[in-house]
Protein backbone atom coordinates (compact mmCIF):
# COMPACT_ATOMS: atom_id res chain seq x y z
CA UNK A 1 0.00 0.00 0.00
CA UNK A 2 1.11 3.16 -0.86
CA UNK A 3 1.81 6.14 1.89
CA UNK A 4 1.35 9.86 0.60
CA UNK A 5 2.59 12.41 2.93
CA UNK A 6 -0.66 14.03 3.76
CA UNK A 7 -1.60 17.32 5.13
CA UNK A 8 -4.27 18.74 7.65
CA UNK A 9 -5.20 22.23 8.16
CA UNK A 10 -7.90 23.96 10.84
CA UNK A 11 -11.42 24.69 8.02
CA UNK A 12 -13.52 26.88 10.64
CA UNK A 13 -14.81 25.93 14.30
CA UNK A 14 -16.02 22.39 13.11
CA UNK A 15 -13.88 21.00 10.55
CA UNK A 16 -10.56 20.11 9.55
CA UNK A 17 -8.95 19.51 6.00
CA UNK A 18 -6.80 16.56 5.41
CA UNK A 19 -4.67 17.12 1.76
CA UNK A 20 -2.98 14.28 -0.37
CA UNK A 21 -0.56 15.65 -3.14
CA UNK A 22 -2.14 17.58 -5.38
CA UNK A 23 -3.15 15.43 -8.36
CA UNK A 24 -5.67 13.33 -9.91
CA UNK A 25 -4.96 9.60 -9.52
CA UNK A 26 -6.83 6.61 -8.63
CA UNK A 27 -4.54 5.45 -5.91
CA UNK A 28 -4.49 9.13 -3.70
CA UNK A 29 -8.12 8.48 -4.47
CA UNK A 30 -8.14 4.53 -2.99
CA UNK A 31 -5.72 5.86 -0.38
CA UNK A 32 -8.58 8.46 0.81
CA UNK A 33 -11.12 5.89 0.99
CA UNK A 34 -9.25 3.38 2.78
CA UNK A 35 -8.57 6.26 5.81
CA UNK A 36 -12.34 6.66 5.88
CA UNK A 37 -12.78 3.14 6.20
CA UNK A 38 -10.47 3.26 9.05
CA UNK A 39 -12.10 6.60 10.49
CA UNK A 40 -15.77 4.95 10.44
CA UNK A 41 -14.50 1.44 11.84
CA UNK A 42 -11.87 2.23 14.77
CA UNK A 43 -12.02 6.32 15.28
CA UNK A 44 -14.46 8.36 14.80
CA UNK A 45 -18.25 8.10 15.59
CA UNK A 46 -20.52 8.36 12.03
CA UNK A 47 -23.52 10.15 14.15
CA UNK A 48 -20.74 13.08 15.36
CA UNK A 49 -18.65 13.42 11.70
CA UNK A 50 -19.25 13.76 8.44
CA UNK A 51 -16.40 12.91 5.94
CA UNK A 52 -16.22 14.42 2.59
CA UNK A 53 -13.69 13.08 0.20
CA UNK A 54 -12.94 15.14 -2.82
CA UNK A 55 -9.93 14.12 -5.52
CA UNK A 56 -7.30 14.35 -3.16
CA UNK A 57 -8.66 15.95 -0.06
CA UNK A 58 -10.74 14.94 2.80
CA UNK A 59 -12.08 16.90 5.24
CA UNK A 60 -13.88 15.92 8.74
CA UNK A 61 -16.99 17.94 9.91
CA UNK A 62 -18.25 17.69 13.22
CA UNK A 63 -22.04 17.86 14.20
CA UNK A 64 -21.94 20.19 17.16
CA UNK A 65 -18.85 20.33 19.01
CA UNK A 66 -16.00 22.66 18.06
CA UNK A 67 -12.55 20.77 17.10
CA UNK A 68 -9.12 21.14 19.29
CA UNK A 69 -7.34 21.18 15.67
CA UNK A 70 -3.65 21.18 17.47
CA UNK A 71 -4.69 17.48 18.85
CA UNK A 72 -6.38 16.41 15.85
CA UNK A 73 -4.29 17.35 13.83
CA UNK A 74 -1.79 14.45 15.27
CA UNK A 75 -3.81 12.30 16.20
CA UNK A 76 -5.01 12.10 12.07
CA UNK A 77 -1.19 11.81 11.32
CA UNK A 78 -1.06 9.03 14.15
CA UNK A 79 -4.39 7.17 12.82
CA UNK A 80 -3.17 7.52 9.26
CA UNK A 81 0.13 5.87 9.68
CA UNK A 82 -1.69 2.82 11.57
CA UNK A 83 -4.58 2.34 8.80
CA UNK A 84 -3.04 -0.81 7.43
CA UNK A 85 -5.53 -2.97 8.83
CA UNK A 86 -8.99 -2.06 7.34
CA UNK A 87 -10.41 -2.85 4.12
CA UNK A 88 -11.43 -0.64 1.88
CA UNK A 89 -14.99 -0.82 1.25
CA UNK A 90 -16.22 -2.60 -2.61
CA UNK A 91 -16.41 0.03 -5.28
CA UNK A 92 -18.51 -0.52 -8.28
CA UNK A 93 -18.97 -0.37 -11.99
CA UNK A 94 -21.94 1.22 -12.40
CA UNK A 95 -23.67 1.01 -16.57
CA UNK A 96 -26.14 3.90 -17.21
CA UNK A 97 -28.29 4.50 -19.82
CA UNK A 98 -28.07 7.76 -22.25
CA UNK A 99 -30.44 8.42 -24.73
CA UNK A 100 -27.99 10.72 -27.25
CA UNK A 101 -31.05 11.58 -29.77
CA UNK A 102 -30.29 15.30 -30.41
CA UNK A 103 -34.09 16.42 -28.75
CA UNK A 104 -31.71 15.54 -25.63
CA UNK A 105 -28.21 16.22 -27.15
CA UNK A 106 -28.64 20.14 -27.63
CA UNK A 107 -25.33 20.57 -27.92
CA UNK A 108 -24.51 17.20 -30.19
CA UNK A 109 -24.86 18.83 -33.30
CA UNK A 110 -21.94 21.82 -32.42
CA UNK A 111 -19.39 19.36 -30.60
CA UNK A 112 -19.23 17.00 -33.31
CA UNK A 113 -18.72 20.21 -35.86
CA UNK A 114 -15.86 21.74 -33.43
CA UNK A 115 -14.52 18.01 -33.06
CA UNK A 116 -14.68 17.39 -36.89
CA UNK A 117 -16.01 14.41 -36.19
CA UNK A 118 -19.64 12.37 -36.80
CA UNK A 119 -22.01 12.30 -33.73
CA UNK A 120 -21.43 8.85 -33.99
CA UNK A 121 -17.80 9.03 -33.24
CA UNK A 122 -18.29 11.42 -30.54
CA UNK A 123 -21.27 8.68 -28.83
CA UNK A 124 -19.21 5.41 -29.31
CA UNK A 125 -15.87 7.59 -27.83
CA UNK A 126 -18.23 8.97 -24.44
CA UNK A 127 -19.42 5.06 -24.23
CA UNK A 128 -15.93 3.85 -24.57
CA UNK A 129 -14.59 3.91 -21.36
CA UNK A 130 -15.37 4.12 -17.94
CA UNK A 131 -15.31 6.65 -15.75
CA UNK A 132 -14.07 7.44 -12.18
CA UNK A 133 -16.16 9.64 -9.46
CA UNK A 134 -13.72 11.42 -7.91
CA UNK A 135 -16.22 13.58 -5.76
CA UNK A 136 -19.94 14.12 -5.21
CA UNK A 137 -20.93 17.76 -4.67
CA UNK A 138 -21.95 20.96 -6.75
CA UNK A 139 -25.80 19.78 -6.12
CA UNK A 140 -27.13 16.70 -4.49
CA UNK A 141 -26.04 13.73 -6.36
CA UNK A 142 -23.51 15.69 -9.24
CA UNK A 143 -20.58 13.08 -10.22
CA UNK A 144 -17.14 14.65 -10.58
CA UNK A 145 -16.51 12.54 -12.86
CA UNK A 146 -12.60 11.80 -14.40
CA UNK A 147 -11.27 9.65 -16.94
CA UNK A 148 -12.82 11.54 -20.42
CA UNK A 149 -10.90 11.00 -23.54
CA UNK A 150 -8.72 13.97 -24.55
CA UNK A 151 -10.77 13.98 -28.26
CA UNK A 152 -13.96 14.70 -26.26
CA UNK A 153 -12.10 17.82 -23.97
CA UNK A 154 -14.91 20.68 -24.70
CA UNK A 155 -14.66 24.31 -23.71
CA UNK A 156 -17.78 25.57 -21.45
CA UNK A 157 -20.46 27.68 -23.30
CA UNK A 158 -19.58 31.12 -23.08
CA UNK A 159 -23.26 31.80 -21.89
CA UNK A 160 -24.38 29.18 -19.88
CA UNK A 161 -28.34 28.08 -20.06
CA UNK A 162 -30.62 29.14 -17.20
CA UNK A 163 -32.34 25.77 -17.72
CA UNK A 164 -30.69 22.85 -17.84
CA UNK A 165 -32.74 19.51 -17.77
CA UNK A 166 -32.70 17.06 -15.32
CA UNK A 167 -30.64 13.97 -15.97
CA UNK A 168 -28.84 15.63 -18.84
CA UNK A 169 -25.19 15.11 -19.77
CA UNK A 170 -22.48 16.88 -20.66
CA UNK A 171 -19.15 18.06 -21.27
CA UNK A 172 -16.94 20.80 -19.96
CA UNK A 173 -13.21 21.02 -20.16
CA UNK A 174 -11.91 17.58 -18.83
CA UNK A 175 -15.27 16.32 -17.26
CA UNK A 176 -18.07 15.03 -18.12
CA UNK A 177 -21.27 14.50 -15.75
CA UNK A 178 -25.16 14.39 -15.45
CA UNK A 179 -27.47 16.80 -14.23
CA UNK A 180 -29.01 15.46 -11.15
CA UNK A 181 -31.87 18.15 -11.37
CA UNK A 182 -33.12 20.77 -13.33
CA UNK A 183 -30.36 23.86 -12.83
CA UNK A 184 -28.45 26.59 -14.81
CA UNK A 185 -26.01 25.21 -15.82
CA UNK A 186 -22.95 26.02 -18.94
CA UNK A 187 -21.95 22.65 -19.67
CA UNK A 188 -22.28 21.07 -23.97
CA UNK A 189 -25.40 18.76 -23.52
CA UNK A 190 -25.43 15.64 -25.57
CA UNK A 191 -27.65 13.45 -23.99
CA UNK A 192 -29.78 12.28 -21.16
CA UNK A 193 -29.81 9.92 -18.56
CA UNK A 194 -33.31 8.69 -17.55
CA UNK A 195 -31.95 7.06 -13.96
CA UNK A 196 -32.27 9.36 -11.06
CA UNK A 197 -29.24 9.43 -9.43
CA UNK A 198 -30.24 11.69 -6.59
CA UNK A 199 -33.96 10.34 -4.88
CA UNK A 200 -34.48 11.76 -1.31
CA UNK A 201 -37.19 9.74 -0.57
CA UNK A 202 -35.15 6.77 -0.65
CA UNK A 203 -33.27 5.19 2.50
CA UNK A 204 -29.89 5.81 0.48
CA UNK A 205 -30.86 8.60 -1.55
CA UNK A 206 -27.67 8.15 -3.92
CA UNK A 207 -26.54 5.16 -5.02
CA UNK A 208 -23.56 6.10 -6.49
CA UNK A 209 -20.55 6.32 -3.87
CA UNK A 210 -16.90 7.79 -4.19
CA UNK A 211 -14.67 5.64 -5.56
CA UNK A 212 -17.25 3.97 -7.72
CA UNK A 213 -16.90 4.20 -11.95
CA UNK A 214 -20.13 5.08 -14.20
CA UNK A 215 -20.08 3.64 -17.92
CA UNK A 216 -22.39 5.20 -20.32
CA UNK A 217 -24.58 3.03 -22.88
CA UNK A 218 -26.47 4.48 -25.79
CA UNK A 219 -30.35 3.68 -25.92
CA UNK A 220 -32.63 4.71 -28.34
CA UNK A 221 -35.77 7.38 -27.58
CA UNK A 222 -38.39 3.91 -27.04
CA UNK A 223 -36.06 2.29 -24.71
CA UNK A 224 -35.58 6.14 -22.63
CA UNK A 225 -39.08 6.27 -22.05
CA UNK A 226 -39.50 2.55 -21.00
CA UNK A 227 -36.60 3.54 -18.54
CA UNK A 228 -38.10 6.19 -17.23
CA UNK A 229 -41.51 4.89 -16.60
CA UNK A 230 -39.74 2.57 -14.90
CA UNK A 231 -37.79 4.59 -12.82
CA UNK A 232 -41.19 6.41 -12.23
CA UNK A 233 -42.60 3.22 -10.51
CA UNK A 234 -39.33 2.57 -9.00
CA UNK A 235 -38.36 -0.43 -11.05
CA UNK A 236 -34.62 -0.64 -10.38
CA UNK A 237 -32.44 -2.23 -13.21
CA UNK A 238 -29.27 -0.42 -12.91
CA UNK A 239 -27.14 -2.83 -13.86
CA UNK A 240 -23.80 -2.64 -11.24
CA UNK A 241 -20.71 -4.61 -11.49
CA UNK A 242 -18.31 -5.35 -8.17
CA UNK A 243 -14.67 -4.09 -9.16
CA UNK A 244 -11.70 -4.43 -6.88
CA UNK A 245 -13.92 -5.73 -4.01
CA UNK B 1 -53.14 23.98 12.48
CA UNK B 2 -52.26 27.50 11.26
CA UNK B 3 -53.49 28.41 7.30
CA UNK B 4 -50.39 30.39 5.17
CA UNK B 5 -52.84 33.25 3.76
CA UNK B 6 -50.15 35.04 1.94
CA UNK B 7 -46.91 33.97 1.94
CA UNK B 8 -44.77 37.06 2.36
CA UNK B 9 -41.21 37.43 0.20
CA UNK B 10 -39.83 34.42 0.99
CA UNK B 11 -40.48 32.08 3.60
CA UNK B 12 -39.61 28.53 4.34
CA UNK B 13 -39.77 26.08 7.00
CA UNK B 14 -36.40 25.84 9.29
CA UNK B 15 -34.29 23.66 12.10
CA UNK B 16 -30.69 23.06 13.17
CA UNK B 17 -30.06 21.65 9.52
CA UNK B 18 -29.94 18.24 7.73
CA UNK B 19 -26.17 16.37 8.39
CA UNK B 20 -24.78 12.95 7.28
CA UNK B 21 -25.37 13.90 3.62
CA UNK B 22 -23.07 16.12 2.79
CA UNK B 23 -20.77 13.31 0.84
CA UNK B 24 -24.10 13.04 -1.44
CA UNK B 25 -23.93 16.82 -2.04
CA UNK B 26 -26.57 18.20 0.07
CA UNK B 27 -26.29 20.96 1.68
CA UNK B 28 -27.13 21.34 5.58
CA UNK B 29 -29.66 24.48 5.22
CA UNK B 30 -31.34 25.07 8.48
CA UNK B 31 -32.08 28.79 9.99
CA UNK B 32 -29.66 30.96 8.54
CA UNK B 33 -29.94 32.75 11.81
CA UNK B 34 -29.40 29.62 14.34
CA UNK B 35 -28.72 32.56 16.82
CA UNK B 36 -32.34 34.01 15.95
CA UNK B 37 -33.95 30.40 15.68
CA UNK B 38 -33.17 28.89 18.84
CA UNK B 39 -33.74 31.78 21.12
CA UNK B 40 -37.89 31.34 19.39
CA UNK B 41 -37.56 28.09 20.54
CA UNK B 42 -35.71 28.30 23.95
CA UNK B 43 -38.64 30.82 24.96
CA UNK B 44 -41.47 28.48 24.10
CA UNK B 45 -38.87 25.72 25.75
CA UNK B 46 -39.34 23.85 22.41
CA UNK B 47 -36.86 21.21 21.65
CA UNK B 48 -33.56 22.78 20.13
CA UNK B 49 -34.25 20.79 16.91
CA UNK B 50 -38.16 22.12 16.43
CA UNK B 51 -38.89 23.59 13.29
CA UNK B 52 -40.02 27.20 13.38
CA UNK B 53 -40.65 29.52 10.11
CA UNK B 54 -37.87 32.40 8.52
CA UNK B 55 -39.68 35.12 7.52
CA UNK B 56 -37.11 37.56 4.85
CA UNK B 57 -37.71 41.09 4.78
CA UNK B 58 -41.53 41.11 4.18
CA UNK B 59 -43.83 38.57 6.43
CA UNK B 60 -46.90 36.42 5.46
CA UNK B 61 -50.39 37.06 6.91
CA UNK B 62 -51.49 34.02 8.99
CA UNK B 63 -54.19 32.85 10.19
CA UNK B 64 -54.00 30.17 13.35
CA UNK B 65 -56.71 27.34 13.75
CA UNK B 66 -56.39 26.03 17.00
CA UNK B 67 -54.93 27.78 20.10
CA UNK B 68 -50.75 28.02 20.70
CA UNK B 69 -48.45 30.15 22.03
CA UNK B 70 -45.43 31.87 19.65
CA UNK B 71 -42.74 34.13 20.14
CA UNK B 72 -40.78 35.94 17.12
CA UNK B 73 -37.70 36.82 17.22
CA UNK B 74 -34.54 38.29 14.58
CA UNK B 75 -35.19 40.66 12.43
CA UNK B 76 -38.17 42.86 13.56
CA UNK B 77 -40.36 43.11 10.73
CA UNK B 78 -43.39 44.72 12.65
CA UNK B 79 -45.78 41.58 13.53
CA UNK B 80 -49.18 42.30 14.98
CA UNK B 81 -52.02 39.90 15.83
CA UNK B 82 -55.19 40.86 14.99
CA UNK B 83 -53.81 44.38 14.35
CA UNK B 84 -52.01 44.91 17.61
CA UNK B 85 -48.74 45.53 17.58
CA UNK B 86 -46.59 42.21 19.43
CA UNK B 87 -43.72 42.29 21.55
CA UNK B 88 -40.36 40.86 20.07
CA UNK B 89 -38.78 37.93 22.06
CA UNK B 90 -41.88 37.79 23.69
CA UNK B 91 -44.69 34.69 24.42
CA UNK B 92 -47.94 35.38 22.98
CA UNK B 93 -50.99 33.41 23.44
CA UNK B 94 -52.57 32.62 19.91
CA UNK B 95 -56.60 31.72 19.89
CA UNK B 96 -57.88 29.95 17.17
CA UNK B 97 -59.20 32.45 14.68
CA UNK B 98 -56.01 34.86 15.02
CA UNK B 99 -54.42 36.37 12.25
CA UNK B 100 -51.01 37.21 12.35
CA UNK B 101 -49.81 39.59 10.32
CA UNK B 102 -46.43 42.41 9.07
CA UNK B 103 -45.72 45.44 8.62
CA UNK B 104 -42.91 47.66 7.66
CA UNK B 105 -39.36 46.37 7.86
CA UNK B 106 -37.50 48.20 10.80
CA UNK B 107 -33.95 45.74 10.91
CA UNK B 108 -32.44 42.80 10.18
CA UNK B 109 -33.29 40.81 7.54
CA UNK B 110 -35.01 37.32 8.40
CA UNK B 111 -37.37 36.93 11.35
CA UNK B 112 -38.13 33.61 12.92
CA UNK B 113 -41.66 32.71 14.18
CA UNK B 114 -41.54 30.11 16.81
CA UNK B 115 -44.61 27.81 17.37
CA UNK B 116 -45.04 25.62 21.06
CA UNK B 117 -43.94 22.18 20.18
CA UNK B 118 -42.80 23.02 16.95
CA UNK B 119 -44.20 23.15 13.08
CA UNK B 120 -44.76 19.74 12.33
CA UNK B 121 -43.80 19.71 8.02
CA UNK B 122 -42.77 17.13 6.73
CA UNK B 123 -38.90 15.58 7.29
CA UNK B 124 -37.03 14.13 4.47
CA UNK B 125 -33.53 12.82 5.33
CA UNK B 126 -34.14 14.06 9.23
CA UNK B 127 -34.49 16.85 8.81
CA UNK B 128 -37.70 19.74 7.90
CA UNK B 129 -35.85 22.43 6.57
CA UNK B 130 -36.65 23.22 3.05
CA UNK B 131 -34.52 22.72 0.29
CA UNK B 132 -35.84 22.11 -3.27
CA UNK B 133 -35.28 19.29 -4.75
CA UNK B 134 -34.78 16.95 -1.60
CA UNK B 135 -37.99 18.56 -0.05
CA UNK B 136 -40.83 19.27 -2.36
CA UNK B 137 -41.16 22.73 -1.85
CA UNK B 138 -38.64 25.36 -2.06
CA UNK B 139 -40.92 27.88 0.09
CA UNK B 140 -43.88 28.34 1.25
CA UNK B 141 -46.64 28.70 -1.01
CA UNK B 142 -50.59 30.79 -0.22
CA UNK B 143 -52.96 28.46 1.02
CA UNK B 144 -50.44 26.20 2.46
CA UNK B 145 -51.76 24.84 6.40
CA UNK B 146 -48.38 23.70 8.87
CA UNK B 147 -49.97 21.38 11.19
CA UNK B 148 -48.77 21.95 15.45
CA UNK B 149 -49.86 20.87 18.38
CA UNK B 150 -52.54 22.43 20.06
CA UNK B 151 -51.80 23.68 23.34
CA UNK B 152 -54.36 25.73 25.66
CA UNK B 153 -52.12 26.51 28.56
CA UNK B 154 -48.50 27.13 29.24
CA UNK B 155 -46.72 29.08 31.58
CA UNK B 156 -43.44 30.60 30.28
CA UNK B 157 -40.09 30.82 32.50
CA UNK B 158 -39.16 33.58 30.66
CA UNK B 159 -41.75 35.71 28.62
CA UNK B 160 -39.24 38.15 27.52
CA UNK B 161 -35.47 38.33 26.32
CA UNK B 162 -33.72 41.99 25.61
CA UNK B 163 -31.53 41.69 22.56
CA UNK B 164 -28.78 43.70 21.06
CA UNK B 165 -29.77 45.69 18.00
CA UNK B 166 -28.57 43.18 15.01
CA UNK B 167 -27.91 46.72 12.87
CA UNK B 168 -25.28 47.33 15.08
CA UNK B 169 -23.43 44.19 14.66
CA UNK B 170 -21.29 44.49 11.19
CA UNK B 171 -17.80 42.60 11.66
CA UNK B 172 -17.80 39.21 11.35
CA UNK B 173 -14.79 37.20 13.08
CA UNK B 174 -13.18 35.05 10.77
CA UNK B 175 -10.12 32.35 11.07
CA UNK B 176 -7.98 31.65 7.50
CA UNK B 177 -9.62 29.20 5.01
CA UNK B 178 -7.42 26.46 3.62
CA UNK B 179 -5.88 29.21 0.33
CA UNK B 180 -5.19 31.13 2.88
CA UNK B 181 -1.97 31.33 2.03
CA UNK B 182 -2.59 33.10 -1.98
CA UNK B 183 -3.75 36.58 -0.55
CA UNK B 184 -0.98 39.17 -1.28
CA UNK B 185 -0.18 41.91 1.59
CA UNK B 186 -1.91 44.39 0.02
CA UNK B 187 -5.14 42.12 -0.57
CA UNK B 188 -4.70 41.07 3.58
CA UNK B 189 -4.48 44.87 3.92
CA UNK B 190 -7.50 45.55 1.94
CA UNK B 191 -9.75 42.12 3.59
CA UNK B 192 -9.47 43.27 7.12
CA UNK B 193 -8.61 47.22 6.47
CA UNK B 194 -12.04 48.33 4.69
CA UNK B 195 -15.73 47.46 4.86
CA UNK B 196 -17.31 45.85 2.64
CA UNK B 197 -20.93 46.11 0.68
CA UNK B 198 -23.45 43.13 0.30
CA UNK B 199 -24.25 43.13 -3.18
CA UNK B 200 -27.59 42.12 -4.92
CA UNK B 201 -26.78 38.52 -5.15
CA UNK B 202 -27.25 37.71 -1.90
CA UNK B 203 -29.48 34.19 -0.55
CA UNK B 204 -30.13 30.97 1.20
CA UNK B 205 -27.01 29.68 -1.15
CA UNK B 206 -24.57 32.86 -0.82
CA UNK B 207 -23.59 36.17 -0.27
CA UNK B 208 -21.67 38.53 -3.19
CA UNK B 209 -19.79 41.14 -2.10
CA UNK B 210 -19.74 44.65 -3.95
CA UNK B 211 -15.82 45.28 -3.67
CA UNK B 212 -13.65 42.66 -5.13
CA UNK B 213 -9.94 41.55 -4.70
CA UNK B 214 -7.19 41.20 -7.44
CA UNK B 215 -7.51 38.58 -10.21
CA UNK B 216 -5.90 35.53 -9.86
CA UNK B 217 -5.06 32.21 -11.55
CA UNK B 218 -4.67 30.02 -8.78
CA UNK B 219 -5.86 26.79 -9.51
CA UNK B 220 -7.07 24.20 -7.14
CA UNK B 221 -8.48 20.33 -7.24
CA UNK B 222 -12.22 21.03 -6.20
CA UNK B 223 -12.67 19.96 -2.70
CA UNK B 224 -15.32 20.65 0.41
CA UNK B 225 -16.77 24.33 1.33
CA UNK B 226 -19.12 24.90 4.40
CA UNK B 227 -21.37 27.19 5.68
CA UNK B 228 -19.28 30.75 5.94
CA UNK B 229 -16.38 29.52 3.87
CA UNK B 230 -15.62 32.68 1.71
CA UNK B 231 -14.35 31.86 -1.47
CA UNK B 232 -12.41 33.90 -4.23
CA UNK B 233 -13.14 34.03 -8.32
CA UNK B 234 -10.77 34.18 -10.69
CA UNK B 235 -11.95 37.65 -11.61
CA UNK B 236 -10.99 38.91 -7.50
CA UNK B 237 -14.82 38.72 -6.64
CA UNK B 238 -15.73 37.58 -2.90
CA UNK B 239 -18.61 35.10 -2.71
CA UNK B 240 -19.30 33.61 0.87
CA UNK B 241 -21.33 30.43 0.99
CA UNK B 242 -24.09 30.24 3.59
CA UNK B 243 -26.71 27.48 4.94
CA UNK B 244 -27.95 26.18 1.51
CA UNK B 245 -24.38 26.66 -0.21
CA UNK B 246 -22.99 23.60 -2.48
CA UNK B 247 -21.08 21.07 -0.47
CA UNK B 248 -17.81 21.34 -3.12
CA UNK B 249 -16.13 23.73 -4.97
CA UNK B 250 -13.14 24.83 -7.02
CA UNK B 251 -12.64 28.10 -5.96
CA UNK B 252 -9.59 29.00 -3.22
CA UNK B 253 -11.45 29.41 0.40
CA UNK B 254 -9.45 32.09 1.72
CA UNK B 255 -11.56 33.02 5.08
CA UNK B 256 -14.05 30.83 7.42
CA UNK B 257 -16.84 32.69 9.20
CA UNK B 258 -17.34 31.68 12.82
CA UNK B 259 -20.74 30.37 13.71
CA UNK B 260 -21.77 33.78 15.12
CA UNK B 261 -20.50 35.45 11.94
CA UNK B 262 -22.43 33.73 9.68
CA UNK B 263 -25.72 34.23 11.89
CA UNK B 264 -24.59 38.03 11.67
CA UNK B 265 -24.10 38.50 8.15
CA UNK B 266 -27.35 36.21 7.83
CA UNK B 267 -29.31 39.67 8.80
CA UNK B 268 -27.91 41.60 5.84
CA UNK B 269 -28.98 42.54 2.99
CA UNK B 270 -28.36 44.35 -0.54
CA UNK B 271 -26.60 47.53 0.69
CA UNK B 272 -25.49 47.02 4.28
CA UNK B 273 -21.84 46.97 5.12
CA UNK B 274 -20.09 44.68 7.07
CA UNK B 275 -16.03 43.94 7.60
CA UNK B 276 -13.54 41.01 8.72
CA UNK B 277 -11.86 40.54 11.88
CA UNK B 278 -9.47 37.64 12.25
CA UNK B 279 -8.97 35.89 15.30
Amino acid sequence: MNSYPIQSRPFGEHAILIEWPNEIERAILDDILIFIEHLKTTRLQESTWEMVPAYNSLTLINRDQQINHASLSKDLVDWYNQRSEVKKKPSYLWKLPVCYDLDFGIDLEEVAKTKGMSIDQIITLHTSCSYTVFGIGFLPGFMYLGGLPKELETPRKAIPRLHVEKGAVGLAGKQTGIYPQVSPGGWNIIGNCPVPIFDASKENPCFVNVGDSIQFYSITKAQYDLHTIQAEVGLDLIKKIAINA
Amino acid sequence: MLRVAKSGFFTTIQDKGRFGYRHMGVPVSGAMDQHAASLANALLENSETDAVMEITMSGPTLEFLSPTYIAITGANLSPSLNGEELEMQSVHKVLEGDVLTFGGHIEGLRGYLGVKGGLLTETVLNSRSFYKPVTTSARLNDGVEISYKEVTSFEPKISHIITESIDKVNLLKVSQGPEYGILSKKELTDLFGKPFTISKENNRMAYQLEQTLDTHTHSMLTSATLPGTVQITPAGKIIILMRDGQTTGGYPRILQLSDDAINVLAQKTFGDTISFQID
